[in-house]
């Protein structure tokens, strides 16, 4: 699990920091962070249902918070805790924007045997970053709870 | 963390950051606190105040609250009156829960009438009024009847049956933003809030049974004439919001400021205080939805407290009414409004954006119901779960920061870290030691809302009146709380 939660940064909220060799990777980790925040056992979430989402932007950073907005999204519109099985992400250049490219898998909400921790309102743009460190990725997220 | 060196005493509990202390700021900092609640304040929060005294069209004074402390742009208890003209709008002045808010309701029962079914009231408050994440209300809306709620806040609620033309008239606006336009809404939104009405969320937001013991009754004439008149006298507090709906109506417009900024020439200093000019087409739309949220947050609070009378009717077998159930007050915390204050002896129009704020009208102010006219405006300010909440009065004072208080005690201490401190299940145990029965929705949930997580409530309502800002009526003690 590549990704710290970060004890003194806010004082109201979540932020986490994720770290990955690939773009690809660090976006997962960064679902799982994000979905991690919410329930207290990721491995305790069964890939039991999928959705595809498409995402683009101006920039990495924006782009991996409209990634994690789609997860927020289907934890309240659906009520689901979900994951990411697949990311695929063209970083854009050009003037293209980023894009990206994800299935996730997971489940309803089951207070039986999902213990929840906190409920995200948003991802923020408070300190958001996703740049290039020691030949791979880092990321910086913090959540409205 | 002191504040900075600059910084002055101004007033009784009043200090002032002069406009020169950085660069571009347009208006001085005004900090409303004592002295020991000012050192604890966390650095951020003169930084933040200084971006939002940055802001165009900014008025008199960026104004930081007791209970402030680091926020998304704004801190949270800050305060700040915008020229609608020459002004801007900005979603971080407001925050990402939109009329996050209070209501206390009183009841005419006793501690000793309570005590005997505390347990079985408890438990039923939990399982009617949902809380914790993904939980759904047991209002399901389509489209065109959202619509409806979105327009028309607790009105609409009332319509349908779920409350009282009393219990509008004691919230604040009525219970309804006028000029909130559904179509300045994303579907996205609809779709994440549709589900959510009677909901209460996570994170702080509570239902607590509280009890005004005789010797935390402050003013007894103002409590007899609030209904508090009898020694022991159970209340219910509730803190809650426009949910997954308000919160996308937040996010989406933060994006189209962004990209709007450039546009008008509008420098990104903090991309949380993302803002536009308040009279241009984005910001006229970001209103029109932030009222829409308000109202979804007004109708959940309305749709609540008519589960909290069915419960009551059904645990005591009486009619609610028999039982008081009236409604005190409603005060919103995180919304921006178009007020009359009078600035430098003229009564202007402003745009005032409270962010962990709460509205605190003074006595005879025009927006109040008659039956508090000569009181002032009840404020209700929510303490930590194992210590306890206040209802104050608006003062006359208040017009210093266009008749605004502080919200709660504030955090110190970061959820993560909160805990490792505390542990849910011990702190319910231990809590129930002291008398106070605890329902979660998240163990890990109520150990981050630990006592010591927060600031000193009495301290933070003892510097608003200090301030002038609000007066102490009733301090209320927990007694059983369903927490989100």
């Amino acid at each position: 699990m590549a990704f710290e939660y970060l004890e003194d940064d806010v004082t109201s909220d979540v932020s986490f920091r994720a770290s990955a060799e690939s773009l690809e990777q660090l976006f997962a980790d960064a679902v799982d962070a994000l979905t991690g925040a919410m329930v207290e056992t990721l491995d305790g979430v069964r890939p039991r249902q999928r959705r595809a989402v498409a995402v683009e932007a101006a920039a990495l950073d924006l782009l991996l918070l409209r990634l994690l907005e789609e997860v927020v999204f289907l934890k309240d519109s659906e009520g689901l805790l979900l994951r990411a099985e697949s990311v695929a992400v063209e970083p854009g250049a050009g003037g293209a924007p980023a894009r990206a490219h994800a299935v996730l898998a997971g489940e309803r909400i089951d207070r039986a045997r999902h213990e929840m921790l906190a409920d995200v309102k948003a991802v923020t743009l408070h300190g958001l970053s996703v740049e290039r460190r020691d030949g791979g990725w880092q990321a910086r997220v913090t959540l409205d709870v | 963390m002191p504040p900075p060196p600059i910084t002055k005493p101004v007033a009784d509990a009043v200090w002032e950051i002069p406009a020169n202390w950085q660069a571009g700021m347009r208006v001085p900092i005004r900090i409303f606190a004592t002295r020991a609640l000012l050192d604890e304040m966390d650095d951020q929060v003169f930084t933040q105040a200084a971006n939002v005294a940055r802001l165009p069209g900014i008025v008199g004074a960026s104004m930081v609250m007791p209970d402030a402390h680091w926020g998304y742009g704004f801190p949270i208890g800050g305060v700040a009156a915008m020229d609608p003209d020459t002004g801007v709008i900005s979603p971080g002045g407001i925050g990402f829960d939109i009329n996050c808010g209070m209501r206390l309701v009183l009841t005419r029962l006793t501690l000793e009438e309570v005590a005997p079914r505390l347990h079985e009231l408890v438990d039923a408050l939990c399982e009617r009024v949902p809380a914790g994440v993904g939980c759904e209300g047991f209002v399901s809306l389509g489209d065109s009847e959202f619509a409806e709620v979105l327009r028309e806040g607790a009105r609409w609620a009332v319509r349908r049956g779920y409350g009282s033309e009393e219990d509008l008239a004691r919230t604040e606006e009525g219970g309804c933003f006028t000029g909130a336009d559904p179509a300045a809404v994303s579907p996205r939104a609809v779709k994440r809030g549709h589900r959510q009405l009677g909901t209460l969320g996570s994170g702080n937001h509570y239902l607590e049974v509280q009890v005004a013991r005789p010797e935390h009754v402050v003013d007894p004439t103002a409590a007899a004439a609030l209904g508090i008149d009898r020694p022991n006298q159970v209340a219910i507090m509730f803190h809650c919001g426009s949910r997954g709906f308000g919160h996308q109506v937040a996010s989406d417009s933060l994006q189209v400021f962004l990209d709007a900024m450039p546009r008008y020439g509008l420098e990104i200093v903090d991309r949380e205080l993302a803002c536009a000019p308040f009279r241009s087409p984005e910001g006229q739309r970001y209103f029109a939805a932030m009222k829409c949220a308000a109202n979804m947050s007004f109708a959940n609070r309305q749709v609540i407290l008519h589960r909290i009378r069915e419960v009551f009717g059904g645990v005591f077998r009486r009619d609610p009414a028999d039982l008081g159930l009236r409604m005190i007050y409603d005060v919103a915390h995180n919304t921006a409004k178009l007020e009359t204050h009078v600035v430098d002896g003229v009564a202007r129009a402003l745009l005032v954006h409270r962010k962990g704020a709460t509205r605190a009208l003074g006595p005879g102010a025009a927006e109040l119901p008659p039956e508090y006219a000569r009181l002032g405006q009840p404020v209700i300010i929510g303490g930590s779960m194992e210590t306890g909440s206040y209802l104050l009065t608006g003062l006359a004072g208040s017009e210093r920061t266009f008749g605004s208080t502080a919200h709660g005690s504030g955090r110190t201490m970061s959820r993560t870290r909160a805990k490792k401190l505390f542990h849910g299940r011990e702190l319910q145990r231990s809590m129930a030691g002291r008398g106070i029965y605890v329902r979660t929705a998240s163990y890990a949930g109520l150990a981050e809302e630990a006592g010591g997580a927060y600031k000193d409530i009495d301290a933070v309502v003892a510097a608003t009146e200090h301030a002038g800002l609000s007066h102490r009526v009733v301090r209320f003690t927990p007694i059983g709380n369903v927490k989100g």
